[in-house]
């Protein structure tokens, strides 16, 4: 049986968001609520969430989830945490057994901060050095899988329903105030947490629905950037291509967003002529970026959330606003099952991003989110 | 069957002189229309009412057709009336009861178009631009497309003598 | 005596033959004959060339021309044609020539290689009811880098296609000028390009600039301030697939005047392309030919620069890319000319199949694929070919053998004869005339067309509706019958993987 990284699952699956824009935290049952409303879209090979402001009080320190096939992988694994990172503190992520969860890895968390000693030696930023450390060591087969890697941060995912994925990890007993979530429907049997959802890279997280056509033109474009697309999933290009496009060449959201779900050929003929040409030359360079086939994803990161819908919208995705909560989902029902009555519920178009944008957030400098006001396309 | 003037002009720079045209008018003009192989192995030869024509350096081919001219002359030459104009279409016809063989009206062509009796004719034969035909049968045949059907002439073109109308 | 042999036969119904004299007049090899005694059409075999031309223009479809029924013994290693070959040459003590492009029965790759389509996963798409967008930019791109999201700080010039098949480069003098005019026509009514080659732009085709990659070849015939000037984009030509490592000779006798002016030489001489270009013998002096052009041209164009598919044709192209040039056109062994050696054009070079997916590969692990484009040709024959090439890579492909055959082009292969029946490799104004323009830009839109339909409908199947996204798709792909060692050169899964 062929691990996930070795062979490509497509898979069919549920998303879900929701997002407090006033940056006030709230448990984490209202998205296992939301996600269990969508049980037919998964088929219990895999769940998963991501969570932000799960840590108030080590906010400045970098939360590190690990799964492990065994304690001597996990002791492996910290040795090489403490040459380049100073351990704040480690301990297992608390669990409820649950009998519909199976053979879960050891799964430990552990609150870092870089070594700046380090850092200056290597003269590298800092999240190049966390982007190169995580890549590396999930690339290898030391039985360490690194989930998640970001402030205030994290995911929690496996093999199991989202709800029983939930409920396994506690998340009752969390409070963040943006809550992603992911069902899955594999076409195959990975048995291996690591290939759950969402997919994080530093504090950027993707959940996703659909299957990219173009995934191995979209990865042989991103693997030539030192990119490595090890899970050879859809979720990991898009993570890595947000993450060139934003994080590394400056675009805002708004424009990555362009660039993968960019505006048709005749559409952009009916363009005011300087916006066209912007466009025509960004879909020119960027052109191996479009993803083309069904999708809908959410971005997430401490600043807020996008949700966008490919070109054609071929995936279902509906957005909603309660008060100061914005809803995303796969279905409305899911969102009513938390907020029975709506302010507005509407079905974005196909390449129209929906933003969830936390007021109350300072942007972080080494998020790949939103950059207010600079080349905003209407 | 037209109403409207019809006139098959000739572009000879696309001329290949192959002779496609000549034959569909014999095939077209006998008495097995469908069917080529009949047509010519059956009894007389149909009579082509066209020819083409080589330059002496062998690169140049055209044509020889009636123009069906404004004014003909081969009308004025007829000494029994055979040859007359439809005023509706402008083709130029001869009606074979009528015509006594003379010569008249093949000398008078300028064109030089008109079959005129011999090897076994007894009459003169001209085109009659295959009015029973939605299209005549050397454009049809042409596979150069060097000939064309148009339905109305370019002005003054009809007298031309070089073939181009 | 002299031993060789009729390739072909011609047989005549005389039950259907009607003495109509076409297959006379038509063939330039004079083949048929008006024999005036005995009134009926005799057939010389020895002459024939198999272009088919009698058999297509005969009225009542009496003709056949059968290969040469006569045969030596059967032997697996001294065939007739291996024997007709050794007697030629002992006969004439000359190199065989040959026309059009490498004819070895050898595996044809793109046949190895099977297409995806999508089922249930993901849904395809209709190609009648969303659009399907082929538009395709060649030409350099900026390296990524940051800089206040304005990263395409250096605009580089682009051509623009709305269908990634352009006409390949045949020169006026190995085609005549109703082939040009034919294939320019239709590269401007379909938004594409065609290639001039390398025998000038003939003023007769100069409205149609706009849509001409003009071409600097060994011998740079017709290379003039102008001529730079005039073209959409310059090509320089260092090989091509049908002779690789050799130059090109037009004959005297295919140098008339219209030819020669065009060419901007004598009358009557001939012309001889120089094997390499005598000032470019290593890499830094391509980059210094690249850079005349563009500072000629005032970095308005792109420059092109093909090269035949040799061996070492992954580095060879990192080169090219890092030299300067903004689009890599690569064409392998099957590519088409109107004369070349049949030695060199059977033996030499390597299958754009690989080479394709080999350079794509290469660039792509250097990180620069993204800053070039690459253009395939060499035996495209179809919209799958296409397809497959776009799939292993490329940005684009060129097609020269495919758009004469839509001309009419039987594939005699004798194209270096100038008897060119069909009226298209050959200046003889009695046989050019034989390819009306009109006609033929006609039909070689309407190739254009048909494979931009088709193209539309392999991307629908497969779920996309933009080919920037089947480009460098391997996984769209699968091969069929073909070695380990074969599928990880090509970069793609077997069938059942």
């Amino acid at each position: 049986m062929l691990r996930e990284g070795d062979i490509r699952i497509p898979s069919g699956c549920a998303i879900a968001a929701l997002v407090n824009r006033k940056g006030e935290a709230f448990e984490g049952t209202r998205i296992a609520d939301c996600i269990a409303m969508m049980r037919d879209r998964s088929n219990g090979l895999g769940g998963g969430f991501a969570a932000y402001g799960i840590y108030p009080e080590m906010k400045h320190h970098y939360a590190v989830h690990v799964f492990f096939d065994g304690t001597p992988q996990r002791r492996g694994f910290e040795d090489l945490l403490r040459k380049h990172f100073q351990v704040i503190s480690t301990g297992p992520i608390p669990t409820r057994r649950k009998t519909e969860i199976q053979n879960p890895p050891v799964i430990w968390r552990y609150f870092v901060a870089p070594d700046d000693d380090l850092l200056m030696e290597e003269s590298v930023d800092q999240q190049e050095f966390i982007v190169s450390f995580m890549t590396r060591v999930n690339a290898e087969p030391n039985g360490a899988y690194i989930v998640s890697f970001g402030r205030n941060m994290g995911v929690f995912k496996g093999v199991g329903f989202p709800e029983d994925i939930a409920d396994f990890y506690r998340l009752d007993e969390y409070q963040g105030y943006i809550w992603t979530a992911h069902g899955r429907f594999p076409t195959n049997t990975p048995g291996w947490w690591g290939g759950a959802h969402p997919f994080a890279l530093m504090d950027t997280t993707v959940v996703h629905n659909g299957e990219i056509s173009s995934y191995d033109a979209n990865r042989r474009f991103i693997e030539m950037y030192g990119y490595r697309c090890s899970l050879q999933t859809d979720t990991e290009v898009i993570a890595y291509t947000f993450d060139l496009l934003c994080r590394r060449l400056g675009l805002s959201q708004a424009e990555a967003a362009r660039v993968v779900a960019p505006p048709l050929w005749d559409e952009i003929a009916l363009m005011e002529p300087k916006l066209a040409d912007r466009l025509t030359r960004m879909r020119s360079v960027f052109g191996a970026l479009l993803l083309n086939g069904p999708f809908s994803i959410v971005l997430a990161a401490p600043e807020g959330i996008m949700a966008l819908n490919d070109r054609l919208k071929l995936r279902p995705m509906v957005a909603a606003e309660k008060g100061e909560f914005l809803a995303v989902a796969s279905e409305e029902a899911a969102i009513r099952r938390v907020f029975p009555a709506l302010d507005r519920v509407w079905s974005p178009a196909g390449g129209e991003p929906v933003w969830g944008r936390v007021g109350s957030v300072a942007p972080l400098t080494d998020s790949t989110a939103c950059r207010e006001g600079r080349h905003e396309f209407s | 069957m037209t109403t409207a003037i019809r006139r098959v002009k000739a572009r000879s720079e696309f001329c290949m002189g192959c002779g496609l045209c000549r034959l569909a008018c014999q095939v077209a003009h006998s008495a097995y229309p469908l069917n080529i192989v009949k047509a010519m192995k059956t009894g007389e030869k149909p009579v082509a009412r066209m020819s083409v024509e080589t330059s002496a350096d062998g690169m140049d081919f055209r044509t020889v057709r009636c123009l069906h001219c404004e004014d003909p002359e081969c009308i004025k030459t007829c000494i029994s009336g055979a040859i007359s104009r439809d005023e509706a279409s402008g083709v130029v016809t001869i009606n074979e009861q009528k015509c006594v063989g003379c010569w008249s009206c093949v000398i008078a062509c300028p064109e030089g178009s008109i079959i005129g009796p011999g090897m076994g004719r007894s009459k003169a034969y001209k085109c009659d631009l295959c009015l029973s035909r939605e299209v005549p049968a050397c454009v049809a045949a042409c596979p150069n497309a060097a000939l064309l059907l148009v339905k109305e002439p370019a002005a003054g073109v009809v007298k031309s003598t070089n073939g181009e109308g | 005596m002299k031993l060789s042999k009729p390739k072909f036969e011609i047989e005549r119904d005389p039950a259907r033959c009607v003495e109509c004299g076409v297959c006379v007049n038509q063939c330039a090899n004079r083949v048929h004959d008006w024999d005036p005694y005995d009134e009926n059409i005799l057939s010389e075999d020895i002459n024939c060339v198999g272009c088919q031309r009698c058999v297509h223009l005969c009225p009542t479809r009496a003709l056949k021309v059968l290969p040469f029924a006569s045969r030596t013994r059967e032997h697996g290693l001294w065939t007739s044609n291996v024997i007709n070959e050794i007697h030629l040459q002992a006969d004439s003590g000359g190199i065989l020539l040959a026309g059009m492009g490498n004819s070895r029965r050898q595996t044809v790759y793109w046949d190895q290689i099977l297409l995806n389509a999508s089922q249930v996963t993901n849904p395809s798409i209709d190609p009648l009811r969303e659009p399907m967008e082929l538009k395709t930019f060649l030409g350099r791109k900026p390296p990524l880098s940051r800089g206040n999201g304005e990263f395409a700080d250096q605009i580089y010039p682009q051509l623009e296609l709305e269908v990634p098949v352009m006409f390949a480069a045949m020169s006026f003098g190995s085609v005549s000028l109703n082939v040009h005019k034919s294939l320019a026509q239709a590269a401007s009514n379909q938004h594409t390009y065609w290639n001039t080659g390398e025998g000038g732009l003939h003023s007769e085709v100069r409205e149609f600039r706009n849509r001409a990659i003009v071409q600097v070849a060994s011998g740079r015939f017709g290379v003039s301030s102008e001529y730079l000037e005039d073209g959409a984009a310059i090509e320089i030509k260092i090989g091509q697939g049908a002779k690789p490592g050799i130059g090109g000779h037009l004959p005297g006798e295919k140098v008339t005047g219209e030819v020669a002016r065009t060419r901007r030489i004598p009358p009557g001489s001939d012309a001889i392309s120089p094997a390499p270009h005598h000032d470019i013998y290593s890499i830094e002096d391509l980059s210094q030919l690249v850079y005349s052009l563009k500072e000629a041209t005032a970095y308005r164009k792109p420059v092109a620069v093909k090269i035949a598919a040799v061996h070492n044709v992954a580095a060879i192209c990192s080169g090219m890319a890092r030299a300067g040039a903004d689009i890599l056109v690569i064409d392998g062994y099957r590519g088409g000319s109107g004369a070349t050696p049949l030695r060199v054009r059977n033996e030499v070079g390597i299958p754009i199949e690989f080479a394709l997916a080999a350079v794509d590969s290469r660039l792509r692990e250097e990180g620069i694929r993204n800053e070039v484009s690459l253009v395939a040709s060499g035996g495209i024959r179809s919209s799958a070919d296409a397809a497959k090439a776009i799939a292993l890579g490329a940005d684009a492909v060129y097609i020269g053998t495919a758009a004469l055959v839509a001309l009419g082009c039987h594939m005699c292969q004798s194209c270096y004869t100038g008897k060119c029946n069909w009226g298209i490799a050959t200046v003889n104004p009695a046989l050019t005339k034989r390819l009306n323009p009109e006609v033929g830009a006609c039909r070689a839109e309407n190739l254009l067309q048909a494979w931009k339909h088709e193209l539309a409908e392999f991307l629908g199947g497969m779920g996309m509706n933009a080919i920037e996204s089947l480009r460098g798709n391997r996984l769209m792909l699968r091969g069929v019958g073909l070695t380990e060692r074969e599928l990880k050169i090509l970069g793609i899964k077997a069938v059942g993987e």
